[in-house]
């Protein structure tokens, strides 16, 4: 049988893309192999441990168990998205960094755009609920502390920053 | 000063961008995708494979069975520094891919393939005939006579039996008036579970082999590499990029030999062997399963007579570290309370289950788990207090020990239990939860944790560090000793600043390691990364700051002795006029036509010493007796490891090392099939790693006293973290109860065992 | 990249359905969070697929003109509890969604494909079993309605006709109105984790809020497809609100449930857990439907 192969058309990172894509593809094979986007991580290829996640239509999924071929028409945000024109850091990268938030970062690309769907409701959310919304992230390193501060941190920032512009 | 500061890690930039390149991300798209088979029989012989079927699936490069193994190179897999004294060198019990199976997961063949589809499909239709054997799981089971012989030359399975001897203490126990106190205390077999697999390439350039790997330890790899392919050593080499942790599973040969192995076989070609996580649980490595059998004898007043520990180590199916781990937690219990009359026995013994190599607390955490409850235990017995009876016993002040000559230079536990109880409130919460009923309880533990830092005397500590500056002013920095997601290049970073004198920023530490180029050291392991290249990094920073004050001296004309470097300029000493730049003074060094010099400084460090590094965790708990579960509500660990490098990373590396004492204590264990020695819950649903919910808020606390014999009086923090959560929990829940769970975890299911037994819970029917 | 033979992208239902019978081999794909851990794990490695996650039509919750609440089947966990139907008329349903996995998988999980893979763990099913919802299943001979519990046939199997897909799940109005729930997942984790035992509970109480008027009480888990416990509702049937009550008829669940002895807990311990999860979901019910219960 012959290999079948489908193009897809998608927006990535806010570029409007075309790939041809063998069907078999995961999201996360195309977003590291055809797009050397190589923030998403594979740790268990099952939807287990949240390396992989990546915002579709700004949510959350994880992109092993996501078909490539599903990905036509969508917009999709990777880690490698959410810096500025000129490079610069977004909030929420800067407080992983200020918060010590990152060791081995392996989860973080994963997590930080868990963090970023979180905050793009711009509304506050208990503590509690900050912690549901990131449970799908496993991670070895850092006992989730520092994630949940750069998280509550950056959320309360916003809603100040919000706040003032009234 | 940048020591002592928290300033940010160097390499987050690259990690909040997605930049950093871990294994995956620099293997060529080109790579053929290597897949191993393995046997699925927890014991036997492998009569025949048939890969006729598998070899017919378009896209399948080669494959390679145990039976194409010519010349069988036994070789090691401890990321342990070699011995050249036979005696002392790892046990080489490995093959590449083996005949002999031994666990369920052995590595029998191999398929190299175009693509990962074709590998698995070839995977799935090679046929494998074998011979089976009775297998054993059971780690005093595995002793008996009879019992299924793992390798031959290792009677009843014993790796190993040793025995510490202080005192008299058959005479000891006959004193009139002792309680004695005793228990049985197990820990599971747990895994490391970084988030990045085991993965790794490999290719050819002449006659040379690559290989790329996530790995803590790359020289030690290197050596391994040429010993399983029985060529030379300078053959191979071998490069570390970052690494998505590593937690010790990484501190040993995984399958580096075989990917070289599969190049060579497939032309030199680039073959890529990326580990699924289901493989990771299995056929990497594991933490020891051991079952501690402790015996006290106590007077009255609340001392020890004499004391007596029996630990049974399950090594599964191969040496890996061996009997190191086992020996690490029967060393500490002698010291951890000091006791006239102690006698240790402790075996390492071969089971049919996956290969236990290093993690995380290497022994201490099995350890402490036994030693923690049992003192909770004599404790209950006496009637006592918890932390008076700790105070009263515990290693005092002063304490050497006559081995590793590690001296207990401060008050570090009674320091660190005071500072903890204060974070948590303990003495309110202790009284308050006295004497509770009903279904819903609220209970406090504490645990203490003996560790040390390094390895020295057991073996080689040696660091060398190499420095080479830059037209800039700038410094490379390179040292053998491994970032692994634990922030070492960044406290390498500060004192290498603070030694040379330049803003931090001036200095770049080559993370990506390469043996053909960084120089020699062991790796990342014991907890020493810090403590071993502080000396390497201090004594080559006033080597290259000698080589440029010589040359200062050389363009000024001042005295070396009146010119110092501070913040990356030549200052005069004497009225702190600054004389050039170090930009300026490199620049004409490299290019000058009279007296050019490259001016670099490389040395190596000996280290024959060694640090204690002590602390403590106390938990809060609120138990759901019904439901037989545990809400951990709060947690505090105090350490004293010394003078903090960077106290924002030595608290994030707290709270992980706590996370993963969580999880000891509460919900992880890997556990095997009775009837076939099938692991059964080999990935991350079934395997209970604690997820952001499973948490509460993480305290870390800090006693800072310097270690007279450090570099930058710092001293061990990476494995301390994860040694005595488990066992506080333990005692909190205890403390709630009155019911004391002494196989970890303290899991719904142990807890329905334990409260049922202590008929907390009843029969409904 | 995963073994698949052949992928077929459904636009419609008409198209599914027509695609399924020219390749009767094909299997449906929703979201995938199961078929495609299956394929990986080479259970159905080679498979033919014939994708239904693009048809647009099968999202959403709305009222039906009986006002049965209607569930497309590719509704997303996350977007079944944050519907506003959901969380005015069953927020029970919606909170037991939100217990599926984690957060990336309540996105890509949907309730058809949670039902169609006929699990006894699936979170969403025993609240379903209690509500005693309505399958809608589209096929080439058009459409038919199944209540769940006979949508069930055995572990792994479901009631679906070659070429049929499910393209709705309804909640009679008699079954949500007046009625009051609560659903305890037990597992070892409180996050991404399967259920060891998930029970939903549904109670109507009478006018004077003394007595329960009816109650429905469902296990996943409990057996190998989810399940009612017709012994125990019996026994709740016009009981006053106490405690005795709540404890009667959750040892009265025993009689109808028979979960077993597996790796993952024991018959024993799942016993044990399947009373106490019942008194638990009963008394929140019944404190939801504004019920005093007597001490």
């Amino acid at each position: 049988m012959s290999k079948q192969y489908k193009l897809i058309r998608c927006r990535i990172n806010g570029k409007e893309r075309e790939a041809m894509i063998d069907v078999r593809a995961s999201l996360t094979d195309l977003l590291r192999n055809d797009f050397r986007l190589t923030s998403v991580k594979k740790g268990c290829e099952v939807g287990e441990c949240g390396a992989c996640n990546v915002l579709i239509n700004g949510e959350c999924f994880n992109s092993c168990i996501y078909l490539a071929i599903w990905a036509d028409g969508k917009d999709i945000l990777t880690l490698e998205g959410l810096e500025g024109p000129d490079g610069e850091l977004s909030d929420i990268q800067q407080a992983f960094i200020d918060e010590a938030a990152v060791q081995c970062g392996f989860c973080t690309p994963g997590a930080i755009m868990s963090a970023v769907e979180i905050l793009n409701e711009g509304r506050e959310l208990s503590d509690e609920e900050i912690r549901i919304r990131m449970s799908g992230h496993l991670c070895r390193c850092t006992g989730y502390e520092n994630i949940f501060r750069a998280v509550k941190k950056t959320m309360l920032a916003r809603l100040a920053a919000a706040e003032k512009n009234k | 000063m940048y020591a002592g500061q928290s300033v940010k890690r160097v390499d987050a930039f690259d990690k909040v961008t997605g930049r950093t390149k871990y294994t995956d991300d620099l293997c060529d798209r080109k790579a053929y995708i290597a897949r191993v088979l393995h046997s699925t029989i927890a014991n036997g012989k492998v009569l025949r494979i048939d890969t006729s079927e598998a070899e017919k699936v378009p896209g399948v490069v080669k494959i390679v069975t145990c039976f194409d193994l010519k010349e069988k190179h036994y070789y090691p897999t401890a990321g342990h520094p070699w011995s050249t004294d036979p005696s002392h060198q790892d046990v080489a019990d490995r093959l590449m891919l083996t005949e002999r199976v031994r666990f369920y997961g052995d590595d029998i063949a191999a398929v190299v393939a175009e693509d990962e589809v074709a590998a698995a499909q070839a995977l799935h239709l090679i046929r494998v005939d074998y011979e089976e054997y009775p297998f054993v799981l059971d780690v005093q089971k595995a002793m008996e006579d009879g019992a299924p012989q793992l390798h031959e030359a290792y009677p009843n399975n014993i790796l190993k039996h040793t025995q510490i001897r202080l005192g008299d203490y058959e005479k000891a126990i006959q004193e009139p008036g002792l309680i004695k106190v005793e228990g049985w205390y197990e820990t599971p077999v747990v895994q490391h579970c970084h988030i990045e697999n085991f993965i790794c390439y490999a290719e050819m350039e002449g006659n040379r082999i690559t290989v790329v790997s996530s790995t803590q330890i790359p020289h030690i790899v290197r050596r391994v590499v040429g010993q399983a392919l029985g060529i030379e050593w300078g053959r191979v080499r071998i490069v570390k990029p970052y690494l998505g942790g590593g937690f010790g599973n990484k501190q040993d040969i995984l399958y580096e030999p075989l990917c070289a192995w599969l190049s060579m076989l497939t032309g030199g070609h680039l073959v890529k062997l990326d580990v699924p996580r289901e493989e990771t649980f299995v056929c990497t490595r594991t933490r020891h399963s051991i079952r501690n059998h402790i015996i006290s004898w106590v007077r009255p007043d609340g001392t020890y007579a004499a004391r007596k520990l029996e630990a049974f180590s399950d090594q599964g199916a191969y040496a890996s570290h061996g009997h190191s781990i086992c020996a690490k937690g029967a060393g500490a219990f002698p010291q951890l309370y000091p006791c006239k009359n102690v006698e240790v026995d402790a075996y390492t013994v071969f089971t049919n289950k996956s290969v236990a190599g290093a993690m995380r607390g290497y022994g201490i955490p099995q350890a402490m788990w036994a030693v923690e409850s049992h003192t909770e235990d004599v404790v209950a017995a006496l009637g006592d207090d918890p932390l008076a009876f700790r105070r009263r016993n515990l290693m005092p002040k002063g304490y050497v020990d006559g081995f590793s000559k590690n001296e207990l230079y401060e008050d570090s536990f009674n320091q660190c239990l005071d500072k903890a109880m204060a974070a948590i409130d303990y003495e309110r919460k202790y009284k308050e939860y006295q004497n509770q009923t009903g279904d819903v309880r609220r209970g406090i533990g504490m645990a203490v944790f003996w560790y040390n830092t390094a390895v020295w005397p057991i073996s080689l500590e040696s660091s060398s560090c190499r420095m080479v500056l830059n037209q800039d002013g700038s410094f490379q920095l390179q040292v053998a000793e491994t970032e692994i997601g634990q922030g070492a290049d960044t406290a390498f970073a500060q004192m290498a600043a603070d030694v040379v004198g330049v803003p931090l920023e001036k200095v770049h530490v080559v993370s990506c390691q390469d043996t053909d180029i960084t120089p020699f050291g062991t790796g990342a392991y014991a907890s020493r990364q810090t403590y071993v290249a502080g000396f390497s990094i201090r004594q080559t920073g006033l080597l290259l700051k000698e080589r440029i004050l010589d040359y200062a001296h050389e363009l000024t004309r001042m005295p070396v002795f009146n010119l110092d470097i501070k913040n990356g300029n030549i200052v005069r000493i004497t009225d702190g006029r600054v004389l050039m730049s170090l930009g300026e003074l490199a620049t004409q060094a490299l290019y000058s036509l009279s007296d050019s010099r490259h001016i670099t400084a490389e040395s190596t460090y000996q280290i024959k010493s060694n640090a204690y590094s002590f602390g403590c965790t106390i938990a809060e708990v609120e138990v759901d007796i019904p439901m037989c579960k545990t809400k951990l509500l709060n947690v505090v660990n105090c350490h004293d490891a010394g003078k903090l490098i960077n106290p924002a990373l030595a608290e994030a590396q707290v709270h992980g090392g706590m996370s993963m004492g969580i999880g000891f204590g509460l919900s992880e264990k890997l556990i095997y099939d009775e009837k076939t020695g099938r692991p059964l819950n080999n990935n991350l649903l079934d395997y209970k790693l604690s997820t952001f919910l499973d948490h509460p808020r993480l305290m870390a606390e800090f006693v800072q006293n310097p270690e007279p014999t450090s570099a930058f009086g710092t001293k061990s923090l990476g494995e301390p973290p994860a040694c005595s959560v488990a066992p506080a929990i333990r005692n909190a829940i205890y403390h709630a109860t009155g019911v004391g769970v002494n196989n970890a975890p303290a899991d719904a299911h142990n807890l329905f065992r334990a409260f049922t037994q202590a008929g907390l819970i009843h029969d409904e029917r | 990249m995963y073994d698949i033979k052949a992928l077929y992208e459904a636009e419609s239902v008409e198209d599914a359905i027509r695609l399924l019978q020219e390749h009767p081999q094909a299997q449906i794909i929703a979201g995938g969070s199961d078929v495609l851990v299956q394929i990986r794990e080479g259970k159905r490695a080679g498979v033919e697929l014939v994708s239904i996650y693009g048809i647009d039509a099968l999202r959403g919750v709305c009222y039906d003109e009986e006002g049965a609440i209607r569930i497309g089947s590719l509704t997303s966990f996350s977007h079944i509890a944050a519907d506003p139907i959901i969380r005015e008329q069953i927020p029970v349903l919606g909170e037991a969604v939100s217990l599926v996995g984690g957060p990336q998988i309540r996105n890509i999980g949907t309730i058809g494909g949670n039902t169609c893979n006929g699990v006894t763990s699936a979170d969403s099913a025993s609240t379903l079993f209690a509500w005693d919802a309505i399958v809608e299943l589209t096929g080439p001979e058009g459409i038919r309605h199944l209540p769940i519990r006979e949508f069930y046939i055995k572990a792994g199997v479901v009631d679906l006709k070659p070429a049929e897909v499910q393209t709705a799940i309804l909640i009679p109005k008699s079954s949500y109105e007046g009625y009051f729930g609560n659903y305890i997942k037990y597992a070892m984790r409180e996050a991404m984790d399967i259920a060891n035992l998930g029970c939903s509970v549904n109670v109507a109480l009478s006018e004077d809020r003394k007595v329960i008027r009816d109650a429905r009480i469902a296990y996943g888990v409990a057996g190998p497809v989810p399940m009612r416990t017709p012994s125990a509702e019996a026994l709740a049937k016009g009981q006053e609100l106490s405690e005795e009550t709540i404890g009667k008829v959750a040892r009265a669940v025993l009689q109808d449930i028979h979960p077993r002895d597996s790796w993952r807990a024991a018959k024993a311990f799942r016993e044990h857990i399947a009373v106490e999860i019942a008194k638990r979901a009963l008394r929140q019910s019944i404190l939801l439907g504004g019920g005093v219960i007597r001490e």
